[in-house]
């Protein structure tokens, strides 16, 4: 097996924003005949996402991403688990990926809660008696009992995510990318599913997990990195960039009233 | 850094796909040719997946209806007796070599043409797994051609009612429709790679492309027959709908494509390639912005 290994170098990521006519092909058709495209070009709404984040991770990391919401952390995620291709820069992943990105986990709703496990195998590239296996495992955990052969659309919000946080911690990666939904389960669950989580957190090698909860991010993250406006504002050991982002939120209030 | 003990891996557990990649923004061809080439090669990999979402599009479309797919037959079927009655009469022909040049014409055209309408959404219906994971763009192109390859082969049962009921049974000039779905293969991947990434970044091309397919729809032989054009005929082959139709209807029919039918199919099929290749080659990279 691959030792994992992640390395971003330099990678800035930016959205254009097609609104209103921008995603008209009418419109910039119009606009290139009458030479405006130019100017169009110049306008362009872009949100830049990420600048020039740098970092390097090895088996044993456990990184956590603080920031403001807009901030850039969900994007970094995603460039890391290959979805968003750097604009600039270099990123480069290498081990056994899982990515829980959103509690939908590109689940279909019009799909049945076993047909939703056995595709996410599929998209994970399992033989038929690994699927067995994986229906089995996620079945049981979720607890859906009659409701694991009836449309997801019909479930409840906590079934939903029942059957999302089952799904997501049945595969057990090298290197784990998490969104903070995860722990976003109720109290009742999540009681129940803490020790499923932290297993699969225990097992994987590297941990990327963004989320708000600075407790979590204390307990189960060794390096922090803090992200302002798609940059990185302090890169260092979990306790003092939390210490740094608690006095910096908490000037920000005085900062408004001051200004 | 922290060091940490050595992990205990339990065999028992499912373990994550194995991802290996090295994203560099480099603007050059050749880079972004080989990323485009290894999207191909790993979504081809893929094709017992993109089975089973084709099958599970169909199973979804139809699902609580007692007769499940095969009210897509059913609705062909009725269309065609329809417009095999009718046309019949406004074109003065005989129904015996009518009806079953209609079903097939009205079957295979079916496919051309939800192919064409439906590789515009190709990327933007997969639009929750494409921010999830990262997956090749070549698998959700297979997904469209196989969704449709299966509405065909439900869809065959009418043309075999309608060529049993007139007797008129394909000879053994049928087996060259090989060659034909071979090319409709191959140029269904390009035109959804080319339609699929254009339409997510422009939103208004879908509803021009359907309303260019209605009119193909009339100007193309598909219920008409090209010799009714008489000497205007030879225009035909001009038509890269009437030449792909030709090289799978004619072998169907007992005949051979028209003069000049393999000519414009293959310039017209190289031009498309060349069209996907480049624009695939060009904006893959920026898909998963537009979604």
């Amino acid at each position: 097996m691959l030792a994992p290994q992640i390395t971003v170098e330099n990678v800035s990521v930016s959205f254009p924003l097609y609104h209103g006519g921008a995603r008209s092909l009418k419109r910039t058709v119009f606009a290139a005949a009458s030479g405006r495209l130019g100017q169009d070009r110049k306008s362009r709404v872009v949100v830049h996402a990420l600048r020039n984040v740098n970092f390097d991770l090895r088996g044993g990391d456990r990184l956590g991403l603080i920031g403001p919401n807009g901030s850039g952390k969900t994007t970094l995620l995603r460039v890391l688990s290959g979805i968003y291709e750097p604009e600039a820069g270099f990123v480069r992943v290498q081990g056994s990926l899982n990515a829980l990105l959103d509690s939908s986990l590109g689940m279909n709703l019009e799909l049945t809660g076993r047909e939703n496990i056995r595709l996410r195998g599929q998209y994970n590239g399992f033989s038929r008696a690994q699927l067995d296996r994986l229906e089995d495992d996620v079945a049981e955990f979720a607890g859906l009992d009659d409701f694991i052969d009836l449309p997801v659309r019909i479930y409840s919000a906590g079934m939903v995510i029942r059957l999302g946080f089952a799904l997501a911690t049945a595969v057990h990666p090298q290197i784990l990318l998490m969104d903070e939904w995860i722990l976003a389960g109720d109290a009742d669950f999540m009681s129940r599913a803490r020790h499923r989580l932290e297993a699969m957190v225990r097992g994987a090698d590297i941990l990327v997990l963004s989320t708000h909860d600075l407790k979590t991010l204390q307990t189960w993250c060794s390096r922090v990195i803090w992200l302002d406006q798609g940059r990185i504002r302090l890169d260092g050991s979990a306790d003092w960039v939390v210490q740094e982002y608690v006095a910096s939120v908490s000037r920000q209030p005085a900062a408004e009233l001051a200004g | 850094m922290l060091s940490v003990p050595p992990i205990m891996r339990n065999d028992d557990l499912l373990s994550a796909k194995v991802a290996l990649f090295e994203l560099r923004s480099d603007p050059s061809f050749a880079t972004r040719q080989r990323m485009a080439l290894r999207d191909l090669q790993e979504g081809a990999r893929l094709l017992p997946l993109a089975w089973s979402l084709g099958w599970l599009d169909i199973r979804l479309r139809y699902r609580g209806s007692i007769l499940g797919p095969f009210w897509l037959t059913l609705s062909t079927g009725v269309m065609v007796a329809a417009m095999g009655y009718l046309y019949s009469n406004i074109f003065h022909t005989d129904v015996h070599s009518y009806l079953p040049y209609l079903a097939l014409s009205l079957v295979l055209w079916g496919f051309i043409s939800t192919v064409v309408s439906e590789s515009c959404s190709a990327f933007t219906d997969s639009e929750n797994v494409i921010r999830a994971m990262r997956m090749p763009y070549f698998l959700f192109a297979q997904r469209v051609l196989i969704r449709n390859t299966l509405i065909l082969a439900h869809n065959i049962l009418v043309i075999v009612v309608v060529f049993a009921i007139f007797q008129s049974w394909p000879g053994w000039r049928s087996v060259f429709v090989v060659p034909g779905l071979t090319v409709w293969a191959v140029d269904s991947m390009a035109v959804t790679l080319t339609l699929g990434t254009f339409c997510t970044r422009f939103r208004d091309i879908m509803p021009i492309v359907g309303s260019l397919l209605q009119i193909a729809f009339f100007i193309t032989p598909v219920f008409w027959h090209a010799s009714q054009l008489g000497a205007a005929q030879r225009v035909l082959p001009l038509n890269p709908f009437f030449d792909l139709l030709e090289i799978v209807r004619e072998p169907l029919l007992n005949a051979w494509p028209g003069p000049g039918v393999w000519l414009g199919v293959l310039g017209y099929s190289a031009l498309l390639i060349v069209v996907a290749a480049l624009l695939f080659t060009r904006a893959r990279n920026r898909i998963a912005f537009w979604i």
